[in-house]
């Protein structure tokens, strides 16, 4: 992996920027108090770059907040510990010194760059506010340094976005935009939390590529905060790797990566999804088809909302799946993917041919429909949203029973249930709970169960292992893989994780802006990608690297 | 590894969970915290559970009597008078005579207030109203019995407690009745306005486009209307009652609940548990029951307190102003307007503004630890 990061000599002797000493974070609610940090100690040098890798409840996200005090004190504090920036103890700075710091000398990128900014202000209102709290640059003045940082940060046209609302801006520039502010005022430390999760593959590469910029050219330290070891390995010089509230190990980025000390780290780094698809069976018979299909909204205007031109969300797309085989569809968020997949499961409206088992279902009605889905089933993306919290999970799986077998009686439904929880590798007992007592990768494993229990023939994945820890979307992967071959089932698996594509499919459908880009079977798009927008979503994905290429969008 | 659950129930046998839901069981432990709510919930219940009762605590006929060795109810049947040797079709338990005549043959047990709220006083000491028989010396509160002090009938139990009204009526017994009158009636509207009004406000987030448009486009137009003139009208024409007025102010009430009902099922149609059931094949009238209905019901049941307190209100108003319930039935509203007209009998009126003020407070406070238990934000302790 060729590096262009120049990584300072690891100097022992500098003195470190910032020095996180036996801090420990607690929170107090409803009389209980949990320690969401446990004495964490760790260093920053000037223009270094450390990372924090964690899973999501590791506490690496509160351990940053703390640094500035950003925390819903007083429900939260801290037992113990000290921050020692510039040789003051942050922890114990009075308010008004660290408003000096805050924005100023630390500043913060967060994850979600539409909720950071302030949608009703301009984007150069919103930079010059802080150029004009800190240095008291107005007019003119901050309007050029605007530019300039706007310019730095790669903005096209920046005079042109000046009076721009963040609405107007895609996630990447808003990111950039955040990270515009940050630099400001010239921070010795940027912190930046998770800033590119929220965003699409080939815009995450081009912010990191900026990120590795900007830190030197400012000569700046940076604490990076990811749950993504791709990052880590290609971004940082030092890694400590968080578990439960403690550091459990830290060091070189390389020695961590190539040497792992403790058990978690090499259980971390064991988690990518891996594997191979089963190999397709042309002798199959084919489950799904679908040809030329569009699903367009209509754009109306005028008095009598007269029809002026349509969103083409998915714009003509064909495709075939046989039993025992997975389609994969991939692309970034707005191409159409999730359209595609829901006007196959006939939960949109669309128009072209749809073939299911040998019906055509391109114009069943919702009455016609009932009859063929529990051979169709959908799991959809976000296991906290996809279980009603008022039903217990054996209620949750047992409710398409009602619908599909209402001959069987309780004792039968309840066979059932307990038979699907165990193809998902849940303990039947759990069937009397209710979803908030399980974690996201078992909830994952309910929402799967309530598709199984129906014995379907064609499965609609709709991102399943995005809402997912690392470690969890392997198992879900491997999960989705054995039921596959056990049940000689058909899946449509949309995401834009190509790791997770690229360890299910045997077929890949790249799509944009509703149409199909290239199409494959998976080894011959992985391996030897014609396209250039292909190749750009290769090199982002799997070597975080951003191709200058009029097909990538910023 | 993180799929493997630990529980130690048997196999088969659900483990005991309480009748409550997880999250109910919250929501009424965030309840019992307020404290004054809770309290507030209690004192209310108490006193609508003893005004249910009315007619065992303030009626003028005895609960129980025996007369010539057989048992008598007379709260329960009517006795033709000529049983006791009188003429009237129904006894007039009250009068010396009869009075006499069943204490000389057996005996009877009377409610603490001897009166109900249509009975007159005929042994009121000046002309009424009278004042409360604590604001009067011993010898002035029985000087209208014939015997005055010595007189069997000037006992606790048929002085009046809180004065007597305009007509001499019994205040304390007149407040019981319509208490319970005031707080069924506040309880039957709000109910039935919740069931019309969630089930429209259910049909229209639910369905949305075209029916959503024309409901609302009607509501709006229905709410515009004069709501208080069009009562007065109605209320002019048709024959005042508990029913009628039930049914005019349901007319325009439900329209409340319809709103916040709507809000919620546009919210939540689009829930992924929601997509998830309807891919599932769910119809549309269960995934409302079971999927959306609990949702919006947080909203709803937040509301009801408040929706309670309010049409109890707007019924004291009708009855002030002379629209409301028929004359002679107990109501507060009818006693404030009394209590304007006989500014020198101050009993009057500020026993009704305690009863208002008291009783709505109670419904506020409840309220308000309702919300308290349905908002997800608010953390006890």
């Amino acid at each position: 992996m060729p590096s262009t990061l120049a990584r300072p000599s690891g100097d022992a002797m500098t003195e470190p920027l910032l020095s996180v000493r036996d801090l420990s974070v607690a929170f107090h609610q409803g009389g209980t108090t949990s320690l969401a940090v446990d004495r964490v100690s760790f260093d920053i040098k000037p223009g270094e770059v450390v990372a924090l890798v964690g899973e999501s409840g590791s506490g690496k996200s509160v351990t940053a907040n703390s640094m500035l005090r950003l925390l819903p004190y007083p429900s939260a504090s801290h037992p113990s510990g000290e921050i020692l920036f510039g040789g003051h103890d942050l922890l114990k700075a009075p308010e008004q010194a660290l408003r000096q710091v805050r924005g100023n000398q630390i500043t913060m990128i967060f994850q979600e760059p539409m909720t950071s900014l302030n949608p009703l202000h301009t984007i150069e209102k919103q930079i010059g506010e802080i150029l004009d709290l800190h240095q008291g640059i107005t007019g003119q003045a901050a309007r050029s340094r605007i530019l300039g940082l706007l310019n730095q940060v790669g903005i096209r046209e920046p005079e042109k976005r000046l009076q721009a609302y963040p609405h107007q801006l895609s996630g990447g520039q808003r990111q950039r935009v955040m990270i515009a502010m940050a630099l400001a005022n010239r921070p010795k430390l940027l912190i930046a939390d998770e800033p590119t999760t929220a965003l699409d593959v080939t815009v995450q590469a081009q912010i990191l590529e900026l990120l590795r910029r900007l830190k030197g050219e400012h000569g700046m330290s940076m604490l990076f905060i990811t749950h993504d070891l791709g990052i880590v390995r290609k971004f940082a010089d030092r890694v400590c790797v968080m578990t439960k509230g403690k550091i459990v190990e830290s060091g070189d980025v390389e020695s961590v990566f190539v040497n792992p000390q403790h058990p978690y780290t090499r259980h971390l780094l064991a988690s990518e999804p891996r594997g191979e698809p089963p190999l397709a069976d042309p002798a199959k018979p084919v489950v799904m088809e679908g040809e030329d299909i569009r699903v367009w909204f209509p754009i109306k205007a005028g008095f009598l909302r007269k029809v002026v031109d349509h969103v083409k969300a998915v714009d003509g797309v064909s495709l075939s799946l046989r039993a025992g085989e997975t389609l994969g569809v991939v692309g970034e968020s707005g191409s159409g993917k999730t359209t595609l997949g829901l006007a196959l499961a006939r939960l949109i409206s669309s128009e072209g041919r749809i073939a299911f088992i040998g019906n055509n279902i391109a114009n069943f009605s919702f009455t016609q429909m009932r009859p063929l889905r529990d051979r169709l089933q959908v799991v959809f993306q976000d296991p906290y949203g996809s279980l009603s919290p008022r039903m217990s999970v054996g209620e949750i799986i047992a409710e398409g029973l009602k619908v599909h077998e209402p001959a069987l009686s309780a004792d039968e439904r309840d066979e059932r249930v307990r038979w699907a929880l165990t193809e998902v590798g849940l303990d039947p007992e759990t069937r009397w709970r209710y979803p908030h007592e399980f974690s996201g990768g078992q909830r994952q494993r309910i929402a799967i169960a309530r598709a199984m229990v129906l014995k379907p023939r064609f499965v609609m994945l709709d991102e399943p292992t995005s809402a997912l820890d690392m470690t969890v979307q392997a198992q879900v992967v491997d999960l989705l893989r054995d039921l596959q071959k056990k049940h000689d089932l058909a899946y449509l698996f949309i995401s834009h994780d190509l790791k997770v594509v690229k360890a299910l499919a045997n077929h890949v459908i790249v799509m944009r802006a509703g149409k199909v880009v290239e199409e494959g079977p998976a080894e011959r798009i992985f391996q030897a990608p014609e396209k250039d927008y292909t190749k750009a979503l290769m090199a982002a994905a799997f070597n975080l690297e951003a191709v200058d290429t009029a097909a990538v969008s910023q | 590894m993180e799929a493997q659950a630990t529980v130690t129930t048997p196999a088969g046998a659900p483990p005991r969970r309480g009748w409550l839901s997880p999250t109910n069981r919250r929501r009424l432990q965030k309840f019992k915290a307020n404290r004054r709510g809770y309290w507030s919930f209690w004192i209310f219940m108490v006193l609508f559970v003893l005004s249910l009762f009315a007619e065992l605590i303030a009626n003028d006929r005895p609960i129980i009597a025996s007369y010539k060795g057989e048992i008598l109810f007379p709260v329960l049947v009517d006795y033709p008078e000529e049983k006791f040797g009188g003429f009237l079709a129904t006894t007039d338990y009250r009068s010396s005579f009869i009075t006499d005549e069943i204490e000389a043959n057996g005996w009877m047990v009377w409610p603490p207030i001897r009166y109900s709220y249509l009975t007159v006083n005929s042994n009121i000491p000046h002309s009424a109203p009278t004042a409360p028989f604590w604001l009067m010396d011993t010898e002035q509160r029985c000087a209208g019995y014939p015997l005055g002090q010595e007189d069997p009938g000037c006992i606790l139990g048929n002085l009046n407690w809180l004065g007597t009204d305009d007509q001499a009526r019994d205040v304390a017994a007149r407040i019981i009745y319509g208490f319970r009158v005031s707080v069924l009636f506040g309880l039957a509207l709000t109910i039935a306005s919740a069931v019309i009004g969630v089930t429209a406000g259910a049909i229209q987030g639910y369905f949305g486009g075209w029916t959503d448009l024309l409901f609302q486009r009607f509501i709006e137009i229905w709410s515009s209307m004069p709501v208080l003139y069009i009562l007065l009208i109605i209320a002019a024409i048709l024959p005042p009652g508990f029913f009628v007025l039930l049914g005019i102010m349901l007319l325009f009430s439900w329209v409340g609940f319809v709103g916040v009902v709507r809000a919620e099922f546009l919210r939540a149609r689009n829930f992924e548990y929601v997509n998830a059931a309807r891919a599932l094949g769910v119809g549309n009238w269960t995934i409302m029951f079971r999927h959306l209905l609990p949702n919006a019901m947080v909203a709803t049941l937040t509301f009801l307190p408040f929706i309670l307190s309010g049409s109890i209100a707007t019924l004291t108003s009708l009855d002030f102003l002379g629209f409301g319930m028929p004359p002679g039935s107990p109501s507060l509203g009818e006693m404030i307007a009394q209590g304007k007209n006989n500014l020198q009998a101050p009993w009057l009126g500020l026993t009704a503004f305690f009863t208002m003020s008291i009783m709505l407070s109670l419904l506020i406070f409840i309220g308000e630890a309702v919300r308290d238990a349905f908002d997800p934000r608010k953390t006890f302790g």
